[in-house]
């Protein structure tokens, strides 16, 4: 299948990347995957996230050595060159990653506002409780002092 | 003995104005209009002292620790009144606009069966005038709800209503609205069984301080609501699947 989606592509007289383009984007998946290193090292960004970078990396660099499989996923979806093929596929990335970003930060903004909502409610009881305690204690210090001064008066009688 | 009914007034920045609508409040139930009810503020964050007025009114307050939205007060009232037991809630704007002498017709209307009793302006002979944008939204979602509730709704927008212990157990959970719970709380309500009555209230113009359906919020409004109301057969209930995150004495 995939050597006859090639032979399409060929016969559209589809050409491999330039050399130079092939460098460029060799060299860009290379430093994608240094950056992802340095900051999951530097704590800046969480194992949890890096992978779907790595992943980019891994597959733009495939498709940069590889030219036949890139020739083929051009004649694939019909773009004019093989490096707006890697564009394309970039693009298609970047999207899925924000559409990931508003999903995660729709979670987060519920779990944030149900948190803000439990410490609202939570400080509320707290300030009332420590009133009750107050008043409790002030309460039983007060018949405390009140029976010791019994006890003072009986030692007396 | 605590009373059984709380009213819950959402406030937001509503200093120098909260402080009068909870001692309004209190002049109804002095006066006898009517019954011994609790008043619980749910300061939304204010950086003025919205909460300090309210407390020294003599009201129960509960400080979000930042801005959250009106349907986010609204809601943290509505848990509160469920972890405290109470069975029916009451709920009005800070902002001056719902007179304290209507509730007495929200609690008739609670006591005559309704689930939820619904303040209307607009039953009133002498309904007051809004803005273009907004009374076209106010038409377009009145008529969506009425037709789906089969009921006439006059003011989906109403924040002044009553709600039966039925309703409070529905509204506590988490799929309530953070922004503007208004036409798409009502035909919940209604999908859930709950009867929703409208009632003529009379209301004033805000005396101050800002409306929330105002600028470019109004065209997110009607989109919200259109897309809220059109989701709402097919949608889960709950953003994460847990009923009652707030509500819940865990």
């Amino acid at each position: 299948m995939i050597a006859l989606m090639r032979d399409v592509a060929l016969l559209r007289d589809l050409e491999p990347m330039h050399e130079r383009q092939q460098i460029v984007a060799i060299a860009g998946a290379i430093a994608i995957v240094l950056l992802v290193f340095e900051l999951v090292r530097r704590r800046k960004l969480r194992e949890e996230y890096s992978w779907v970078w790595i992943a980019t990396a891994v597959a733009i660099f495939v498709l940069a050595v590889n030219q036949n499989l890139l020739i083929t996923l051009t004649g694939w979806i019909g773009a004019a060159s093989s490096a707006s093929t890697l564009f394309f596929g970039a693009i298609i990335f970047l999207m899925g990653l924000a559409v990931q970003f508003s999903i995660r930060l729709s979670r987060l903004t519920h779990r944030q506002r149900t948190l803000a909502q439990r410490l609202a409610l939570l400080e509320e009881e707290l300030v009332d409780v420590r009133k009750q305690s107050r008043g409790e204690r002030t309460s039983s210090a007060a018949q405390k002092s009140n029976s010791e001064e019994v006890g003072v008066r009986r030692e007396v009688s | 003995m605590p009373a059984s009914t709380v009213l819950v007034i959402p406030a937001y920045c509503e200093s120098g104005r909260v402080g009068d609508v909870v001692r309004a409040v209190h002049r109804q139930i002095t006066l006898g209009q009517i019954p011994a009810i609790d008043i619980l503020v749910v300061d939304d964050g204010s950086p003025d002292s919205t909460a300090m007025e309210a407390a020294a009114a003599g009201a129960r307050v509960v400080r979000h620790p930042f801005n959250l939205g009106y349907g986010s007060a609204l809601h943290s009232g509505y848990c509160v009144a469920k972890r405290t037991g109470y069975q029916r809630v009451l709920q009005m704007d800070a902002d001056g606009q719902h007179d304290p002498a209507m509730l007495g017709r929200l609690i008739q209307a609670l006591d005559e069966g309704a689930d939820i009793a619904l303040g209307s302006r607009y039953l009133a002979a002498d309904a007051p005038q809004s803005s273009l944008s907004r009374r076209v939204g106010t038409r377009l979602f009145s008529w969506i709800a009425s037709r789906w509730i089969g009921t006439r709704i006059t003011d989906p927008t109403s924040g002044f209503q009553g709600l039966s212990e039925r309703a409070l157990a529905s509204v506590v959970n988490d799929g309530f609205p953070e922004d503007y719970p208004d036409a798409d709380v009502l035909v919940q309500h209604h999908r859930g069984g709950l009867v929703v009555r409208e009632v003529s209230v009379i209301m004033h113009e805000r005396i101050g301080g800002l409306s929330m359906h105002r600028g470019a919020r109004i065209a997110y409004y009607g989109y919200k609501m259109l897309l809220t109301l059109m989701m709402m057969p097919i949608r889960r209930a709950t953003p994460l699947r847990t009923a009652d995150s707030v509500a819940r004495i865990s």
